[in-house]
């Protein structure tokens, strides 16, 4: 239970970097936003120095849970979240059983209501089973106490064009989308790492950029064809950012994600052999990671991911060849993306704030979140010291998963408080408490001011 | 030198030791007891994933010239293949106190992973793996290469280098560990490498390799080579579309008798064929070009015992082996 008193004053605070302001928070909401603000006995968060942004949204998150719980479950993956600044997580639908039914993503989502970090959003999947050969109940889940808007067979690519057409028209009925893991798959069986320079001395099967970039030109023209919404899990190369930009002049509806591995990492690291490096798509070439930056900063890719991947340590102490592809990502994302984004000059907070939270709940329908930081609106707040710097240690994170592929690098930024719906979960840059619904809940709010407070 | 695992990262210094010393201990296999006790009281593992009972028993008869405890530890049919991990497997051989892994490895990288855990502290020999590195067939090949080169130069074969010689490497290059192994060593010794193979058999990236590519057999035989070494096409490329047809293959990349004859046409009398084994006779190569004075094909089998031995001694004897702080691949 949320105490009645529950209210915050952070005093001081950078608003997305610019003006120092104080924020009130209570019951859920910013009630007010200026300078001086009376505490009137409020729990006071000194915000000098700090930066206070949306709660970050994540796309592309594997929760493990139901059925591999030894990797990561609601509960872990939810506080790793929390951790890493973020409010709300859309969980991928490649659990076992597969999330293909309402009975499901009904059990995700309700998992992460009693976890009570942030707000879990399952995604469906598009075809039963990820099989890709029959629709799932997409109608079924959109209806759903989870109310699912975005499908995906995320690990796998929805590679039959008749059935990724369907999918598009489809989810049209309720607003949905089809998100879209590019792989074709004839192109990368036994794919093992970026096909290229690399490759060639390692002599580890290939993965093409080209499997990724066919997908993708083939799926803008499909959603255009059929006049659907379209996004693109995790862009890894130059090429597609070519043809997402293509697409987006042409005013496709089509949305696209780059996970912080992406915007950092090479395919040189894979010369270690070290299955950390292993990940779906490939890390690849300084070229890729230039063009991703670029686009990430001007728009053309809309959002960051994190498909954070948590694995049992047996799967990555093997062989390349005999590895799980994935790496976790919760706990970093936002010190990724500074160091490559905002670091180097690509990108101011707001826009962090766009490609972290904003855009994100767009994409996913999340009306109560990536909220602007204004009087009335959902407290789903962030506090960042961006001035901070760490090394990361696996085995001191939240998630289960040790697969980190930063570990041992130091990162700047540190998220130093998370408030998920006015509660601060994350506190001294430490787990607090989660989120438990006050016994009169406030209803749902779309956005728009909140009377009668 | 601590471990052996690949050829792109072996000096020019270290390639010259483990070629010098081969040919001290091909001194021992002519002798008539062909046994040193160099590393008595030793234990050797070969630890092989895959099956390659040329490569096994090369290692072990290396192993045992020096008198090193030989323990052969198959994965087929072994615990390895009820779902024990290398890594279990690899503290299993390091409690037994194995003093080297000679490891065989369908995956590419796994001697790597060996080598750079801490899960055995014992010298590690890529015996092959995957299509990445096969370095002791390569260090055969140059030692072979090598004799053969300093013979027409009338210079002895102990430090020299291949300066100068011309080879050629043809056949599935995309695939072939051998062909790696011997482009980074034959440039570290200085010899000048064409591969030829099928553009579908060749790896996106080859042009950044030290070495010229060629499609065209007859062209880069005609340009003049010292040397011509065959790579084995394996049958599981036979019907994957990498070529129309294991006929067309042959005539356009196999070693047949008409370019047997182009040799001796064209006045290349010093020209020699290797191959790595086991051949496809007919298909790569043709049975008149194995069997001809040409070939080097049992000279490698026998250089590889020599060269084996070179590498265990240099890699366990108490001299030069170094501590196992150093966990670098290679350093000098």
């Amino acid at each position: 239970m949320v105490s009645n008193n529950g209210a915050y004053l952070i005093r001081g605070a950078a608003i997305l970097d610019g003006a120092k302001e104080d924020l009130l928070i209570r019951d859920g909401f910013i009630v007010d936003r200026g300078v001086n603000i009376n505490a009137d006995g409020a729990t006071v968060i000194e915000g000098d120095g700090l930066v206070a942004l949306p709660g970050m949204v994540d796309v592309h998150t594997h929760l493990r849970e139901p059925g591999r719980e030894d990797a990561e479950t609601v509960e872990t993956g939810t506080r790793a979240a929390a951790l890493g600044g973020f409010t709300a997580v859309h969980a991928m639908a490649n659990s076992t059983p597969v999330a293909d039914t309402a009975g499901v993503v009904e059990q995700v989502h309700s998992l992460g209501q009693t976890a009570g970090w942030v707000d879990v959003r399952p995604v469906g999947a598009v075809t039963v089973g990820l099989a890709g050969e029959q629709l799932a109940e997409l109608g079924a889940m959109a209806d759903s106490r989870a109310q699912v808007r975005m499908f995906s067979d995320d690990g796998l690519c929805v590679h039959d064009p008749v059935l990724m057409r369907r999918a598009l028209e489809y989810v049209k009925a309720f607003d949905g989308v089809v998100a879209q893991h590019a792989q074709e798959p004839r192109l990368t069986e036994g794919a093992q790492m970026n096909e290229g320079d690399v490759s060639a001395v390692l002599g580890l099967a290939g993965w093409p950029a080209v499997a990724e970039e066919s997908i993708i030109a083939r799926d803008v023209l499909l959603t255009q064809h059929v006049g659907s919404r379209l996004h693109v899990c995790h862009v890894s190369t130059a090429g597609s950012v070519e043809i997402i930009r293509w697409a987006k002049a042409r005013g496709i509806n089509v949305t696209a994600e780059v996970t912080p591995h992406h915007l950092l990492l090479t395919d040189e690291l894979v010369r270690s052999y070290d299955p950390v490096y292993k990940v779906n798509p490939p890390l690849r070439t300084d070229a890729d990671v230039q063009a991703l930056r670029a686009a990430l900063a001007d728009g053309t890719i809309d959002v960051v991911g994190t498909d954070h991947a948590p694995h049992p340590s047996e799967h990555k102490e093997c062989e390349w060849a005999q590895a799980a592809m994935g790496m976790t990502g919760l706990e970093t994302a936002l010190s990724v993306v500074q160091q490559t984004m905002i670091e180097t000059g690509l990108m101011s907070w707001s826009d962090f704030a766009r490609v972290t939270s904003t855009a994100p709940a767009v994409i996913g329908r999340l009306a109560d979140q990536g909220r602007p930081l204004e009087t009335g609106e959902p407290a789903n707040i962030i506090l960042v010291d961006p001035a901070a710097r760490w090394t990361v240690d696996p085995s001191a994170m939240a998630t289960m998963g040790r697969n980190s592929p930063f570990a041992g690098r130091e990162l700047p930024g540190k998220v130093v408080a998370t408030f998920f719906k006015g509660h601060p979960t994350v506190l001294d840059g430490k787990l607090n408490t989660p989120y438990r619904a006050a016994a009169v809940q406030h209803p749902v709010q779309a956005a728009g001011p909140v009377s009668g407070l | 030198m601590r471990h052996l695992l690949s050829t792109e990262d072996l000096s020019l210094h270290n390639a010259k030791r483990i070629l010098d010393t081969a040919e001290e201990m091909a001194a021992v296999g002519e002798r008539e007891v062909k046994k040193l006790p160099a590393l008595r009281g030793r234990t050797v593992v070969n630890l092989f994933f895959e099956d390659s009972t040329r490569t096994r028993i090369s290692f072990e008869a290396a192993a045992k010239r020096l008198s090193a405890d030989v323990i052969n530890f198959a994965a087929k049919g072994s615990s390895v293949s009820k779902g024990e991990s290398l890594k279990d497997t690899a503290q299993t051989l390091a409690a037994m106190g194995a003093d080297a892994v000679v490891i065989r490895h369908w995956a590419s990288g796994a001697p790597h992973r060996l080598a750079a855990t801490d899960w055995i502290d014992a010298a590690v020999i890529n015996a092959g793996d995957g299509t990445h590195e096969h370095p002791t067939q390569a260090l055969l090949d140059a030692f072979t290469m090598r004799r053969h080169w300093a013979k027409l130069g009338g210079l002895p074969s102990t430090g020299a280098d291949l300066k100068g010689m011309r080879v050629a490497i043809a056949g599935d290059v995309l695939h072939s560990r051998v062909a790696r192994s011997n482009v980074w060593l034959l440039r570290t010794l200085g010899a000048q490498v064409t591969l030829v193979a099928p553009p579908t058999l060749l790896p996106i990236g080859v042009e950044q390799w030290p070495c010229s590519v060629s499609y065209d057999l007859d062209e880069t035989l005609e340009k003049g080579v010292d040397a011509v070494m065959m790579l084995r096409v394996q049958g599981e490329r036979m019907n994957a579309s990498f070529f129309p047809s294991t006929r067309e293959y042959s005539r356009r990349w196999g070693f047949d008798d008409n370019r047997l004859r182009t040799l001796d046409r064209i006045g290349l009398k010093d020209t020699i064929i290797m191959h790595p084994g086991p051949m496809n006779r007919g298909l790569e190569i043709s049975a008149a070009a194995a069997d001809s004075h040409r070939s080097t094909v049992l000279s490698q089998v026998r250089n590889g015992v020599s060269v084996r031995m070179a590498a265990l001694y240099l890699l366990l004897s108490g001299e030069t082996r170094e501590p196992a702080a150093n966990l670098s691949k290679e350093s000098n």
